[in-house]
């Protein structure tokens, strides 16, 4: 009985919150056909601007999957001075607004900052893709490491020493013993972390320049299409951006061992 | 973590190689997001033209205060079309805009419109007149004047035309903040207030004669009225001092007062500066129209404005919108 | 660390730097202004409020998505992450379109402060869900059912068996809806109407700041919300280890 109690609740809350918002904007791209949703996705721009944002993905993802695990290792199985400031810190990206993310990359790296200097020696970081993808990087370093220190803390220690005991190297324990359990906190946590990669308007926009054809990633191309008032055409770009997400998801379901998905 | 920072060193370099090794000029446009597809036509006119053969263009739009802060921090731009004098007068002070930008025979000035009310179908509140606004059960929608630059031509206007009606500068002040209390909510920006009004949202929207037209061509219905006394908007065009460092970009920007440029901002909903053009469209010149520089309705200029209503601690604006929220 | 410093600390220095361009004096007046003031708090406590709707809903969420058995729950867990990879205008534009005066549902909440929740609701949703999910995924049923056989009531056994082993997860997803409750920007303009001292939150407030030329101003207002901010996320944790050393 309470289990049909929490499924209602759990579907009837993500129905009104999440589902019917979600259907609204397939609604909106598809109202007026296919035909007008479809020129607006296989324009060269919208083209192009999907490319950016997988490319810009496609760095920072891996970068932040990489340094996530690193990091959740070490908050939670070594001890350091500053580790709880540490763990704190790490979700303070998601915390500044991402209008204030651009102004503090501005002050780091535009004319007159710190590393104001760089341009002026061919490294261009603002208003080109490294910008872009540093800008990215910030709003999702947060995520893989969130979902997997829990689980860390969750599965104990008592196995990985057992190996280690055994005679197996760091390397084996961890592929052996720690990835094997942390594996779907670190598919939940890139799934977020792509999710967020995509989506990124805020930050991106500031400094990326909005450079037509150049560094426009396609929630930027919603943007702009919103500016011409080609809502549909919005709605249509918007919907690729949701369907890149859930391929994330149903990909990484793809990888996950079946026992595990009762 | 070292192999990601080699990487993306490389992807600077290669950027930053790529972009030098282009061929011929290129000349880099920063403007805001409304002119747009006139733009689009403007280049391709000005690349079949002697001056304009085998130049490249940058594009960037957005909006005004995000593309001035843009420049301000390194964004390459020769040539700026802003959508208020302040946005190209802070990177004159940052000195990337020579002082006399504003000396040619438009003072810099690329197009007109003026702040007209959008109203529903039919206009079934009757909204025509100023004091219209402010009758009870009229909601208003406009941009937030603190997050964007067109609600300040809005805010200026209201003001502007309740001083030529005659009233004191007490008065207008007051009709400001009664006309801010019919106002539900202020978006960030004159396009997605429009959006936001076209959604169904307010009985009225305060924006640009231009913006009314081009929702109206792109399908958006609207019906607007133009009140007798209102604000002309007047959107300035630069040359920034890399600009001036090449010629193409300074036959660009004298190409932008050409009559096919000119025509070009017209067919998007501006009213044309140059008499020629102007001519050839019918738009309609209200009998009240005054400047941001008129004196005689107390408007004084961008700075003296900027200072008096808009500082966003003490301005009248600020003082305003504190007594909302109570 | 290097990656850290980076990514996260360089740029956080540089704002904290651009702050203190005016002085402390100045720092103290333009972080204390009425209207910073109301907007803090409102970001603040929206925040908080918004964080522990998400422990209570995320762990439902969850719960019925890696327990229960329904058809097309394979799909729903496809979902949830879409309000993340949804430009905010878009998230805008569509919350306002259905809660707003004339949406289909006949609900107007548009202009309020209940809709500046749903709106910050919305964009936190994953966060709990996918922190919960994966330790669910790792606890052994072999407790809950043993427990059960001893004659143990469902909620005891969440209580007693379950909580406490999600506890931390439920944290750290809660950490991440507050903080990105605090930074979230697009969505919320629009429904919330945007009315300072009512629905103006800290993010708007600081941008009208940049607007306005006054970027040490922004940058004040800014670190402010970062330091209160950081002592939540500190107290979260040090909530998280008392729990576990005395839970």
């Amino acid at each position: 009985m309470a289990k049909y109690v929490l499924r209602v609740g759990a579907l009837g809350y993500l129905t009104v919150l999440l589902l019917v918002p979600v259907g609204m904007v397939f609604y909106r791209a598809f109202e007026h056909g296919l035909g007008p949703a479809w020129d607006a996705v296989s324009s060269p721009q919208a083209v192009h601007a999907l490319e950016l944002t997988l490319l810009i993905a496609a760095i920072a993802v891996p970068a932040n999957t990489i340094f996530g695990i690193v990091l959740a290792l070490a908050l939670v199985r070594t001890r350091f001075p500053g580790r709880g400031l540490v763990n704190a810190i790490v979700d303070l990206p998601l915390a500044l607004s991402p209008v204030v993310v651009g102004l503090a990359l501005f002050l780091l790296y535009g004319r007159g900052g710190w590393l104001g200097g760089l341009a002026d020696d061919g490294i261009k970081i603002l208003f080109a893709l490294p910008g872009m993808v540093l800008a990215t990087m910030f709003v999702s370093l947060p995520f893989v490491v969130r979902e997997v220190v829990p689980v860390l803390r969750e599965i104990g220690i008592g196995q990985e020493q057992a190996a280690e005991t055994l005679g197996a190297s760091p390397l084996q324990v961890f592929r052996r013993i720690t990835f094997p359990a942390i594996r779907w906190a670190v598919a939940y946590g890139v799934v977020l972390t792509t999710a967020r990669c995509i989506g990124e308007f805020g930050a991106v926009s500031v400094v990326s320049g909005r450079i037509e054809g150049k560094t426009e990633t396609l929630p930027l191309y919603v943007q702009a299409r919103f500016e011409g008032f080609d809502t549909s055409g919005a709605y249509a770009a918007s919907v690729v951006l949701a369907l890149l997400a859930i391929a994330t998801v149903v990909g990484l379901r793809a990888f996950q061992p079946r026992e595990e998905t009762t | 973590m070292k192999v990601i920072w080699i990487a993306l060193l490389g992807v600077a370099l290669l950027a930053g190689s790529a972009a030098g090794a282009s061929k011929g000029t290129t000349i880099n446009l920063v403007a805001y997001s409304t002119p747009k597809d006139a733009y689009g036509k403007i280049i391709s006119a000005f690349q079949n033209t002697a001056a304009g053969n085998g130049v490249g263009f940058t594009q960037s739009y957005g909006a005004s205060g995000d593309q001035a802060r843009a420049v301000a921090a390194g964004q390459p731009a020769d040539i700026l079309n802003l959508s208020l004098d302040p946005d190209v007068d802070m990177l004159v002070k940052k000195g990337l805009v020579p002082k006399n930008w504003k000396a040619n025979a438009h003072e810099g000035i690329v197009n007109d419109s003026v702040v007209v009310f959008v109203v529903r179908d039919g206009n079934p509140k009757h909204i025509k007149r100023w004091q219209d606004l402010i009758k009870p059960g009229v909601s208003v929608i406009t941009p937030n004047p603190f997050t964007s630059g067109g609600a300040r031509w809005n805010v200026m206007a209201a003001y502007g035309a309740l001083r030529r009606q005659g009233k004191s500068d007490k008065q207008a002040t007051q009709y400001l903040s009664k006309l801010f209390h019919h106002v539900p909510v202020q978006p960030d920006s004159a396009r997605v207030a429009l959006q936001v009004f076209a959604q169904g949202q307010g009985d009225v929207l305060l924006t640009y004669e231009n913006d009314a037209i081009y929702a109206e061509k792109k399908g958006v219905h609207t019906q607007y009225q133009i009140p007798k006394a209102t604000l002309l908007i007047e959107t300035p065009a630069a040359l920034t001092k890399s600009g001036l460092q090449k010629p193409a970009a300074k036959a660009f920007y004298k190409y932008l007062w050409s009559a096919t440029a000119q025509k070009a901002f017209a067919d998007q909903g501006y009213r044309p500066v140059l008499k020629s053009v102007a001519k050839k469209y019918h738009f309609v010149r209200p009998p009240g129209l005054f400047t941001i520089d008129s004196k005689r309705w107390g408007l004084n200029g961008w700075p003296k404005v900027n200072r008096r209503f808009f500082d966003p601690n003490n301005g009248i604006m600020a003082r305003i919108e504190r007594s909302l929220g109570h | 660390m290097a990656y850290l410093s980076v990514v996260v600390l360089l740029p956080l220095a540089a704002l904290v730097w651009a702050s203190r361009a005016g002085g402390l004096g100045d720092f103290w007046d333009q972080a204390t202004r009425p209207e910073a003031v109301a907007a803090l708090k409102l970001t603040l406590g929206a925040a908080a409020v918004c964080a522990l709707v998400n422990a209570l809903t995320g762990t439902a969420i969850a719960w019925t998505l890696v327990r229960d058995r329904f058809p097309g729950k394979g799909t729903v867990d496809a979902v949830i992450d879409l309000p993340f990879a949804l430009p905010t205008i878009v998230a805008g534009l569509t919350l306002l379109a259905l809660y707003g005066p004339g949406g289909p549902f006949g609900i107007n909440i548009a202009f309020t402060r209940t809709a500046l929740l749903f709106a910050l609701l919305f964009v936190t949703l994953p966060f709990v869900v996918r922190a919960v999910q994966p330790v669910l995924h790792e606890l052994d049923t072999e407790m809950e059912e043993a427990a059960a056989s001893l004659g143990a009531r469902p909620f005891a056994i969440f209580r007693r068996i379950v909580f406490p082993n999600l506890l931390p997860a439920i944290l750290s997803g809660v950490a991440l809806a507050f903080a990105r409750a605090v930074g979230e920007f697009g969505a919320v303009v629009l429904i919330s109407g945007n009315i300072p001292f009512k629905t103006e939150v800290s993010s708007v407030y600081i941008f009208g700041q940049l607007q306005a030329g006054n970027e040490s101003g922004a940058a004040a207002v800014s670190v402010v919300l970062l330091v209160i901010s950081l002592g939540v996320l500190l107290a979260i944790g040090a909530f998280r280890r008392w729990r576990t050393h005395h839970g």
